[in-house]
């Protein structure tokens, strides 16, 4: 079996976000870049996967700015097969929107007849959480979404979901797109033979045109703002005044 | 020019940086109150590192490294310096001198020291002979078909976990017509071999848990085969080898003085008095100002020490160039970081003072900020005469 793993290019989650000054979006250049963290979850599980037998070939796909060849790159070291790069877009700040990203994937998935397409649950860009459910609704596939646990039995994987309130596990019949939640592994570390390895690979490099997809906007961000910041505190002499003050703004 | 790392060179240090800050950070203060590392953490450390593919980078292919270039191993190098340099020991890089090794001492030190199975040390300082290392005083001598090796060394770092030791001891005298000049040897000295002791050394301003030990030899008696390259030759060994551990301490500085810029940087841009950050004032913004340009400087220095020795040019000036620069810097950047801490910056739940009194240490081992200087001015003034 093989498993498809799809892998974004986003601003790193250490760097703290700027706002562009004209509102417009996030401002992007000279920011550190790094993969999706709920994707390296993704692909930690293919690798595990693979090296417990249950599949034989992890194939990474980005789509997005030639730049996200880093990003395959990194996949690759970490254990990845091959990797597929989709240049979509030449403008870091042009965010591929996740209907134009779910066509792709399905157009890669009809060349390479995955058994499995494991992808993180959002990308921490744009919180979206609709790419792999647009992808199951395209692919006719079944879709177990926000994984904290996988397993591969047979025809079934068995996927344990974090749902409000607790853990739901289903049983879905494989093709199937499942979506991976932050308690599904550890992603290991990148090995140093890996890293030297990982340009010896396979990356293929496609245009959306290769795939007949169109991935024109359909979507207009009208204003991003800066969260409101939160406004000084009180500092007060005593617990009697603290209690006072507590019951004044009606919280005890 | 091109100034960029590749893309393997990035990985490398994206790696290397992850490990220290997961695997070596959150045990630091615990370290630093114990005095040493526990066997435990040190081995498991070792286990990850190995597992990683990373122990012993700095060594060939031929013998199980990873065959870095010195440019990279420099990158590595550098992000250790974010890690407390008790804990990075066992992120394994045994001395390059091993590499000295000839027929059976490779099996018995050189490769088990790559995989990591055994420790080494190196000993070369005594009470008596430090910069001086030619007024050594520990002698090594014939004795029906043996060496026989006397004397103290100290100031001797990784030795409680050491396996073996290098250690280098007076062969004989030359006399010459700048007077009598002695000559040196190298000797493998394992753990254990009679007459040998390891004993704890003094306590540190700098580095508290990466002790120093004093190693004595009384009478202690070796095979020539514990030689390590010829006899007399103790010099050669030490200029082939032993050149590129200035550059290490380089890097160490530039990596030490970006973790502790950050969080000095995080901290301007956090704290606030006089009803604004603390980095808007001039005097605290201009020393931030101050400090990443000279860290930059360090770190191109550094880099392009060891990318000159990667091309075979000479590099033995930039070496000490960069090895004086970076841990002067080292010292500028600690104590300006602290300042900006205030009081804070001195207490020992902050690690500002930990980098303060570590930099300390790195203006005088593998050579003191004084021998840099003259290294480099005597290669700057002999091809003029002077």
């Amino acid at each position: 079996m093989k498993v498809l793993v799809p892998v974004k290019r986003v601003i790193d989650y250490n760097v703290k976000v700027r706002v562009k000054a004209d509102g417009s979006g996030v401002d992007l250049a000279n920011v550190k870049m790094s993969m999706n963290p709920f994707d390296e979850i993704a692909v930690e599980e293919a690798i595990r996967l693979k090296e417990a037998g249950k599949a034989e070939e992890v194939i990474a796909v980005s789509i997005g700015v030639k730049q996200a060849q880093e990003t395959l790159r990194t996949a690759l070291a970490m254990g990845a097969d091959r990797a597929i790069l989709i240049v979509a877009t030449d403008d870091v700040h042009t965010d591929i929107e996740p209907l134009a990203v779910a066509k792709l994937l399905k157009a890669v998935i009809d060349e390479e007849q995955p058994g499995l397409v494991l992808c993180g649950k959002q990308a921490i860009d744009n919180d979206m959480n609709a790419t792999g459910q647009m992808l199951a609704a395209l692919t006719g596939w079944s879709q177990a979404t926000f994984a904290s646990e996988v397993k591969i039995e047979g025809d079934h994987a068995i996927v344990t979901r974090e749902v409000d309130g607790g853990l739901q596990t289903i049983k879905v019949t494989m093709p199937a797109i499942v979506s991976v939640d932050l308690r599904l592994n550890e992603p290991r570390y990148a090995s140093l033979p890996n890293i030297m390895k990982a340009k010896k690979k396979p990356l293929e490099e496609k245009t959306p045109a290769d795939y007949g997809v169109d991935v024109a906007p359909r979507l207009q961000v009208v204003k991003t703002t800066e969260p409101e910041t939160r406004k000084a505190g009180v500092m007060v002499r005593d617990v009697d005044t603290l209690v006072a003050k507590l019951k004044e703004a009606g919280a005890i | 020019m091109h100034f960029g790392l590749t893309g393997e060179q990035e990985m490398i240090v994206s790696t290397v940086r992850s490990f220290v800050e997961t695997e070596i950070q959150p045990h630091e203060a615990e370290v630093e109150r114990l005095g040493h590392v526990p066997q435990e953490l040190g081995d498991e450390i070792r286990r990850k590192c190995i597992a990683l593919g990373f122990y012993a980078c700095n060594f060939p292919e031929e013998v199980g490294g990873a065959g870095l270039s010195h440019l990279d191993f420099t990158l590595v190098e550098r992000e250790l310096g974010r890690g407390s340099m008790a804990l990075v020991h066992f992120f394994g890089r045994p001395q390059n001198i091993l590499m000295a090794c000839e027929g059976a001492q490779r099996e018995k030190y050189l490769l088990p020291a790559v995989r990591g199975e055994k420790l080494d040390a190196l000993a070369m300082t005594e009470p008596d002979a430090g910069s001086d290392v030619r007024g050594m005083k520990c002698t090594a001598v014939r004795q029906g078909g043996d060496w026989v090796l006397n004397g103290t060394k100290h100031f001797i770092s990784g030795a409680e976990h050491a396996d073996f030791v290098t250690v280098f001891a007076a062969t004989g005298v030359d006399e010459t017509a700048k007077g009598p000049k002695k000559r040196l040897t190298a000797f493998l000295v394992d753990r254990g071999t009679p007459g040998f002791a390891i004993r704890p050394g003094y306590a540190s301003v700098s580095h508290r848990g990466y002790p120093n030990s004093i190693l004595t030899f009384d009478d202690c008696r070796l095979p020539d085969a514990q030689v390590l390259g010829v006899v007399d030759g103790g010099f050669d060994v030490m200029n082939d080898w032993l050149h590129g551990t200035r550059l290490t301490v380089a890097a160490f500085c530039v990596g030490r003085a970006r973790r502790c810029f950050d969080l000095a940087l995080k901290y301007a841009a956090e704290r606030h008095q006089f009803g604004q950050p603390i980095g808007r004032f001039q005097g605290v913004g201009f020393p931030l100002a101050d400090m990443v340009t000279e860290i930059d400087a360090a770190d191109w220095l550094t880099l392009s020490a060891a990318w000159r020795v990667d091309e075979g040019l000479p590099s033995n000036r930039e070496i000490s160039s960069a090895k004086l620069y970076a841990s002067e810097m080292l010292a500028r950047v600690t104590d300006a970081s602290l300042q900006i801490f205030g009081g804070m910056g001195l207490m020992d739940d902050l690690p500002m003072e930990r980098f303060w009194r570590d930099a300390r240490v790195e203006r005088i081992w593998d050579g003191t900020s004084e021998i840099q200087r003259h290294i480099i001015s005597r290669d700057l003034l002999r091809p003029l005469g002077a």
